[in-house]
């Protein structure tokens, strides 16, 4: 009874810590395949978020299976990782649209290009193009 | 221009106290496992820079009116005090001491001197590097 528990415990964080290993690989697959800037953080902070806490995940269930020690600072950092991956994705995002980095050229639809707050009469003034957009043109 | 930073500031104002808990448990724990004075007072001072960056540098200044050049200059003087503080009991300079008591809630404990230092290296790490911080930011 005990030995089939310990085998699947292992199974279970072998499967956790592997899964995220690859889910980390393929999000630099994606920052290498995928157009644009907003595509890669896309890709980069989802799975690489989803990566890294299953590998938390695996590391806290080794420790209490094996040294029967419950690490606090384990669950804080899966907790941390959740709260703070998402937020610095959305930052680099916006940071990237605000200084104008170029859409894909399979891109449909802008919908922030007339959202208020953005870069509105930034745009308005250079016939909706920011500067650098404008200078890249002319070269 | 009117910038807008709800995501950034409400994702801050949670994630100061985890930064705050784990820099208190890093300057806790430093007798026993890997911490200390230094990378708790390290940390505190990042979650500083944190808020500083999520709001500005005023908001920060009027939420803890702190004068950081003191909190180094408290610093130094409790680490001298406790390296002083052995000449009482006739013995070299920073000389430590621990015993156990016995306290309300956590029952039998380990209190040594060495944390008093530890603090003072501490409050040393935040002020000098918060001092660093601020006046680079300000010149605008």
């Amino acid at each position: 009874m005990h030995e089939i528990g310990m085998t699947i415990v292992e199974w279970i964080i072998g499967l956790l810590v592997l899964g995220g290993a690859l889910l980390g690989a393929l999000s630099a697959f994606g920052l290498l395949r995928l157009p644009d800037v907003y595509t890669r953080s896309h890709a980069a902070t989802k799975s690489t978020t989803l990566g890294v806490m299953s590998i938390l995940l695996g590391a806290f269930l080794y420790f209490v299976a094996y040294d029967n020690y419950v690490s606090a600072k384990l669950l804080l950092g899966i907790v941390f990782v959740l709260i703070t991956a998402p937020v610095a994705g959305h930052l680099i995002g916006r940071a990237a649209y605000k200084s104008g980095a170029p859409l894909s050229d399979r891109t449909v639809q802008d919908d922030l290009k007339h959202a208020p707050h953005t870069d509105t009469q930034l745009r308005e003034h250079t016939d909706g193009q920011l500067p650098h957009e404008r200078e890249r043109q002319r070269e | 221009m009117k910038t807008n930073d709800v995501i950034l500031q409400s994702a801050a104002k949670l994630v100061v106290f985890v930064i705050l808990t784990f820099s208190a448990y890093l300057f806790l724990s430093g007798h026993h496992e890997p911490g200390g004075g230094f990378i708790g007072g390290l940390m505190s001072a990042a979650a500083l820079v944190l808020l500083a960056l999520a709001y500005d540098l005023d908001t920060i200044r009027s939420v803890l009116p702190v004068n950081y050049r003191i909190v180094t200059a408290t610093g130094l003087l409790l680490a001298i005090l406790t390296g002083a503080g052995s000449f009482l009991f006739d013995r070299p300079f920073l000389s430590h001491a621990f015993d156990y008591f016995t306290l309300p809630l956590l029952g039998k404990t380990e209190l040594a001197t060495a944390v008093l230092f530890d603090l003072g290296v501490y409050l040393a790490v935040v002020g000098v590097t918060m001092t660093i911080i601020l006046s680079i930011g300000e010149d605008r």
